[in-house]
């Protein structure tokens, strides 16, 4: 157990000083030191996806991630990708085409496919499934997350 | 984000417990709606004490006219409240947009069960249907008195009465109750859970004046959970809180037989709760937690090697003491078939273990120090999960206000209530609040698991091939070893630490009896489990409980007797069907698919990739269900691709055609999951699926491209449960798909990669 250190975490366009062990997956702090319930402990394994956050626009698995190597970086969770005011083409496609059924998984989904698309949307459909993979969702939604995914890939792209 | 929730914002004393009043209900009597004054002669100030007798339990009408409905049961994503606010609706003669429905939670709904069977709207959808109608006969009689007129007189729109033919002779049904409550009594039938059922005089609608039911309202919930705004069980947090982690074996059967404390001394504030073979620790954070449990030297047992090795799993079951027997069907001379049958068919089936794997480890937040306890629960059936913390520390009943949150995953009796139960004994033992949740190991090697099976099957025929006698004879493990009810600490890790007395339910079941063959026998036996307590092996409800086995078994077996008969599977089970609703789904789901009849095996299929598809055809508790699967089998790496489903789907009266839909989908995205990939692997000391690399699940490359649905309404027909149905089928229509496309059996499950390309190997040498 390292000692605690002091940090300055960047999350969701907002700064949060947090005094915690630096070994700490960064999911514990956004979950309960900065009060951001929308990255889920799934497996703490990087196998399932339900934690992922965007660490400088890269979809990253907070529950493997060191809370004292995201200093400096840019952090965002679901809430910071898109409000129902304002929200992010992933969300809003996944909103239309009602995915998540638990929905404990659904962060991991948005999420992935959020950098996926933000990089490159004009992806076939064998590309967006493949590009899922590593995910994980128990309720067996995936082909309402394809449809979701498709849509959105769609919007961003035109 | 974090809503610090305090047992003062569930604003509960324990006389407003007893009174039943809920918190979510806002009393505003005598108030003046549209410019007139109406006389509140209906109903009572104070709202009735919580009772599945009393109006007000149910359905509450404020005084800005919205509707509440209190269900005792929860969703898991299907859209249940939806449905029910759907019922209500209809019944009461409002918009939908005026009703929401609250789910499970003792403070404001009575016990109806929680999710359970497919009963939400089978069994719960029903009472509410009744008791809403008794709503709005309660309030157009009161409407009559005030306008002077007979109540047949009278009509109701949106929640407006008036008189026929005189609309501006009216009232609301806001004025007429003026946010009182009815103090109306209900017909109550003395029983809780899925079989409660209270009603007054009222007689429902008549289907054919649904306005409301039948159409696709969208769900409620999917914003919150799209947005990151809604909570899972998992975020509520409480001041004061400490978080807990439960020190399972290391080994299965094994005890403790020492704790080094000192091991986590340098983990400040963390401790070691032991009572009996309950070992736990507690500490501020949740990381603490995490790192203590960790840490913790805790020296065993030796193992007692309780399992068998995992290769010798089915030749156990086969060897097992019966403890339990049953023959659910036994019709016709069985016995005289095989003696006079031409030829005998023969053939045995094997299902595995397989486990819930929630998308997260089990969560309950419990706090001892508040009045009444609280419980935050992601269980299904959070009153008998409240009941079961009233038991493990000795309370009264009634003194714990069990809420649902929704929690990491579902389906049936998964690690939810075991958690509530441990974090009721350490919020008791630290005196606070405690939240406890698992690791991923926790989740998927100690959750109860579905039953390991064994399934006969036996045919007589005669010499064109008809079938004369049918037998189909499971042997298994227990179903419930520990019961899907969770209100007896018996059936929870923390009673059975505790040494609780066990009293597991010992039974099976068999494939309903829907095909008519002359003879048939239908029944299985009961092993005793591998290890009697605290077992990670210990069986209770997965998702539509040994469905997936039974038919795995007999829709292949059928294909097999069809072949011998010389007839396409689809004309076989024609030929064997005779119910009307049984055949149309068959009927429906062969034109839907496209079906390519042939009898045996898709010999014309060349290449790496070979195409099949097949059916599987199941009724389950009034829900009947047709499947045809069509798969691509990779000859060279053994991956079955299960690309197209098509559905065809009979649960009576249809509430909502999309959110039945998407629960289909769901049910055969699971289904696929189950049958190609899931097995709890396990040594003879312990489970070994700890994860998702040694419990892997279906993935997105591998999911299904297509799930074609085709709903046959039935409004005339009660509606049946239809949230495990279409899960049945799936596994033996995967594997008759699979012997379209290779001409080779799979006689275990699942058809992993690994088995199938040693089954193809097997078939070509």
């Amino acid at each position: 157990m390292a000692k605690p250190q002091r940090m300055r975490l960047n999350v969701n366009g907002g700064h949060h000083i947090i005094t915690v062990d630096p070994d700490m997956p960064l999911l514990y702090a956004l979950r309960n030191d900065i009060g951001l319930n929308n990255p889920h402990f799934g497996c703490g394994l990087a196998q399932c996806g339900a934690c992922t956050v965007h660490v400088n626009g890269k979809a990253t698995r907070s529950c493997v991630t060191p809370v004292g190597s995201v200093k400096g970086k840019k952090i965002v969770t679901l809430t910071g990708l898109g409000t129902p005011e304002k929200p992010h083409p992933v969300q809003k496609a996944f909103l239309d085409e009602q995915v998540p059924q638990c929905g404990y998984c659904v962060n991991g989904w948005i999420m992935t496919a959020a950098e996926m698309l933000n990089k490159n949307p004009k992806l076939n459909d064998r590309q967006i499934r493949e590009g899922l993979s590593g995910l994980k969702c128990r309720c067996g939604t995936h082909l309402a997350i394809h449809r979701a995914v498709k849509r959105a890939a769609k919007a961003m792209a035109s | 984000m974090t809503k610090m929730k305090s047992p003062q914002d569930f604003a509960f004393s324990r006389r407003d417990l007893m009174r039943g009043a809920g918190a979510l209900v806002v009393t505003a009597a005598g108030t003046s709606v549209g410019g007139r004054k109406a006389r509140a002669a209906l109903g009572s100030k104070v709202k009735p004490a919580l009772h599945p007798a009393e109006l007000d339990s149910f359905i509450h009408i404020g005084a800005d006219g919205k509707v509440t409905a209190f269900f005792g049961k929860m969703d898991m994503g299907q859209g249940v409240d939806v449905a029910i606010s759907q019922i209500v609706a209809e019944e009461l003669d409002v918009t939908y947009a005026k009703v929401t429905t609250l789910l499970s939670d003792t403070g404001t709904s009575v016990n109806q069960g929680g999710a359970s069977g497919s009963f939400a709207i089978k069994r719960g959808g029903h009472a509410m249907r009744h008791i809403a109608a008794e709503a709005r006969r309660v309030l157009v009689e009161e409407a009559a008195k005030q306008l002077g007129v007979k109540p047949m007189a009278l009509r109701v729109d949106d929640g407006v009465v008036s008189v026929k033919g005189n609309p501006r002779k009216k009232i609301s049904y806001a004025e007429i109750l003026q946010g009182r409550y009815f103090n109306h009594k209900l017909k109550w039938n003395k029983k809780y859970g899925n079989r409660l059922f209270s009603r007054g005089p009222a007689k429902p609608k008549s289907y054919k004046e649904y306005k409301v039911v039948g159409k696709p309202y969208p769900r409620i919930d999917v914003a919150g959970k799209v947005y990151g705004t809604s909570d899972f069980v998992t975020d509520i947090k409480v001041p004061g809180m400490v978080h807990g982690r439960v020190i399972h074996p290391e080994k299965a059967g094994t005890k403790i037989k020492s704790v080094d404390a000192s091991s986590i001394k340098h983990i400040k504030g963390a401790q070691v709760v032991r009572q009996k073979d309950f070992l736990a620790v507690v500490a501020d954070t949740e990381w603490d937690a995490v790192q203590a449990a960790r840490d913790l030297k805790v020296t065993w047992t030796p193992s007692p090697k309780p399992f068998t090795k995992q290769k010798d799993l089915y030749n156990h079951i086969r060897k097992a003491r019966v403890i339990k027997k049953k023959l659910d069907t036994n019709k016709g001379d069985v016995d005289g078939a095989f003696k006079s049958a031409a030829k005998v068919i023969e053939a045995e089936f094997e299902f595995p273990f397989q486990s819930h794997a929630s998308m997260g480890p089990a969560c309950a937040v419990v706090d001892t120090t508040s009045n009444p306890v609280m419980l935050w629960t992601g269980s299904q059936k959070a009153h008998y999960t409240a009941e079961g913390v009233e038991r493990i520390l000795k309370l009264k009943p009634g003194s714990v206000r069990g809420i649902w949150v929704p929690g990491p995953g579902s389906y049936g009796r998964n690690d939810a209530g075991d958690a509530a139960m441990q974090a009721a004994v350490l919020s008791k033992a630290v005196g606070k609040p405690v939240r406890v949740q698992g690791m991923r190991h926790e989740g998927t090697a100690w959750d109860p698991k579905n039953p390991a099976s064994v399934h006969r099957c036996r045919a007589a025929l005669d010499a064109k091939g008809n079938v004369l006698a049918y037998e189909f004879m499971s042997k298994a493990f227990d179903r419930q070893n520990v019961r899907s009810n969770e209100s007896k600490p018996r059936d929870n890790l923390a009673g059975q630490a505790l040494g609780v007395k066990l009293k597991p339910r010992t039974f099976f079941r068999s494939p309903e009896d829907i095909y008519t063959m002359p003879a048939r026998r239908l029944g299985w036996e009961v092993i005793p489990p591998f290890l009697d307590r605290y077992s990670p092996l210990r069986t209770s409800h997965l998702r539509d409980p040994i469905g997936p086995q039974i038919h795995f078994a007999s829709d292949q077996f059928h294909d097999m007797l069809a072949e011998e008969a010389g007839l396409d599977p689809v004309e076989y089970r024609l030929k064997y069907l005779v119910s009307k609703r049984d055949r149309d789904l068959i009927e429906a789901v062969a034109k839907k698919s496209g079906w390519q009849k042939r009898v045996g095996p898709n010999k014309g299929e060349r290449g790496n990739i070979l195409r099949g598809r097949g059916i599987g055809y199941a009724l389950r508790s009034g829900c009947r269900v047709a499947i045809v699967s069509e798969v691509e089998v990779n000859k060279k790496t053994g991956k079955i691709w299960a690309r197209k489903f098509t559905v065809s789907h009979d649960c009576g009266l249809i509430i909502n055609p999309d959110g039945l839909t998407r629960t289909i989908h769901g049910n055969v995205g699971m289904a696929v999951s189950r049958i190609l990939h899931e097995e709890v692997n396990f040594d003879e000391e312990m489970v070994t699926s700890v994860d998702w690399v040694s419990y892997p699940i279906v993935e997105s490359p591998d999911a299904p491209e297509d799930i074609d649905v085709v709903l046959i309404n039935r409004p005339d027909k009660p509606a049946q449960g239809a949230g495990e149905g279409s899960t049945r089928p799936v596994s033996g229509a995967v594997a008759n798909a699979f012997y379209d496309a290779t001409g080779v059996r799979m006689m275990r499950a699942p058809l992993s990669v690994e088995r199938v390309k040693a089954a193809l190997a097997k078939a070509k040498a």
